[in-house]
């Protein structure tokens, strides 16, 4: 247990080191890394939504969920299940990208952002504690979305196979692919380097089961520092890295592919992180359990795709303007949402 | 005495809240747990590590059967 904790760590200190180095590389400024803009950015990419400063396949994704998969097989993790109400989870993954969208950023994002000196992510990330503990509440309350079965393998390999058709289209660029020309979506490292990073973070998330609202909850929920303290090494590498290649700026003006509204930064990312409570994971876990066979979690990402295509066709995305338009109607609604799932879906604990 | 919860195809974290609610109500009993995923399993034992309880795994085919004893009776 105790060489878990340190591999987790020194998961954490990597993949914060390269999410910070992957703006020097060309990712946009405190976005080496943010798994809910790059499913954005592969929905732009894909048509499912028009916004074209954020439409770039990111090789990042189809790495994270590749390097998994690779994991998961190489160690005997991957296991083909699904059926625990796929349905629900697809709508909580909508919400959980439209509060994302809100804040702007995941909850890996967040996390960056505050170490890249953006303190409007102090924000965003007491939004993911406070969804966390709200999605406490309805645990121990006895919320479950309900059993998964097993299922047949072939099931289990259509998300990494998703994935290796993405990576397919980002290297020989049909007609049909739209890139940004200006903005985030222009901003990118080189593929192979994308690819690769992509690759050695998703093994690791892996093998450490790394989440970055599943830390905060265990703090609460059992009191266990395991998921923790990769979100804390995270920080630490991001930040030291940033420190190196002096990107960090502290300040709430002025700060990359963010914007200064202190109430939706918040209420974004409580809708985000109760949402990821209720799934058992962040977008990040969640790609990884994808790749492990877990189809619901690869529902899961559909809707988080779909939560991305309708925050930019609906007005509902923040940019570093403020808010749009609906957005926060959006984010009330969301929350009314998923805490009626977290009441009605329970079965009474005795 | 021994309570028996059965977490198989629930997702983290259910099975770690079902066994320390199981604890809670319980606390001089074993707690006997079926699952299914070596993540749940990890999980639950690392609970029941820091609750100071005893465990022994058992496993058979792709399932697990944890049995949980409680330091002191």
């Amino acid at each position: 247990m105790k060489n878990q904790k340190y591999l987790m760590i020194i998961a954490g200190l990597v993949f914060g080191g390269l999410a910070a180095y992957m703006t020097k590389l060309g990712n946009p400024g405190n976005m080496g890394i943010c798994v809910a803009c790059f499913y954005r950015d592969i929905a732009g990419a894909l048509g499912f939504h028009q916004a074209a400063v954020v439409q770039y396949l990111r090789p990042e994704i189809m790495g994270l969920c590749l390097g998994a998969f690779l994991a998961a097989i190489s160690f005997g993790d991957f296991r083909a299940r699904g059926g625990s109400s796929p349905l629900v989870r697809f709508f909580l993954g909508m919400f959980v990208m439209i509060g994302a969208l809100v804040f702007l950023g995941c909850p890996v994002r967040a996390v960056l952002r505050l170490a890249g000196g953006d303190l409007n992510a102090l924000y965003g990330i007491a939004g993911v504690v406070i969804g966390a503990m709200i999605g406490i509440y309805f645990l121990k309350r006895g919320f479950n979305l309900g059993r998964a079965n097993s299922t047949y393998p072939i099931a289990g390999y259509l998300m990494p196979l998703i994935m290796v058709v993405l990576l397919l289209f980002a290297i020989f660029q049909p007609e049909f692919i739209h890139n940004s020309e200006t903005g985030p979506g222009s901003m990118y490292a080189p593929l192979i380097i994308s690819l690769l990073v992509g690759l050695l973070i998703g093994a690791l998330a892996q093998k450490t089961r790394m989440c970055f609202v599943g830390g905060w909850r265990d703090l609460s929920l059992v009191k266990d520092s395991y998921l923790f303290s990769g979100i804390a090494a995270f920080f630490v590498g991001a930040l030291l890295v940033n420190l190196l290649i002096g990107s960090v700026n502290i300040g709430f003006e002025g700060q990359p592919v963010a914007h200064t509204n202190a109430l939706w930064n918040f209420m974004g990312m409580v809708l985000c992180g109760l949402g990821c409570t209720l799934l058992g994971g962040c977008p990040l876990r969640q790609t990884v359990l994808a790749a492990e066979g877990d189809t619901d979690a690869g529902v899961t990402i559909f809707g988080l795709i779909v939560g991305a295509a309708v925050s930019h066709n609906f007005i509902l995305a923040s940019s570093p303007t403020g808010t749009g338009l609906f957005g926060p109607t959006a984010v009330i609604i969301g929350l009314i949402f998923v805490c009626a799932i977290g009441y009605f879906m329970s079965e009474q604990l005795d | 005495m021994s309570v028996e919860i059965d977490v198989r195809g629930l997702s983290c974290p259910i099975p770690v809240v079902k066994t320390k609610k199981a604890m809670e109500n319980n606390p001089s009993d074993t707690i006997t747990v079926l699952l299914e995923s070596q993540v749940s399993k990890e999980n639950v034992l690392r609970l029941a590590e820091n609750q100071g309880y005893a465990s022994a795994v058992e496993q058979t085919g792709n399932e697990y059967k944890l049995i949980l004893e409680p330091a002191k009776k």
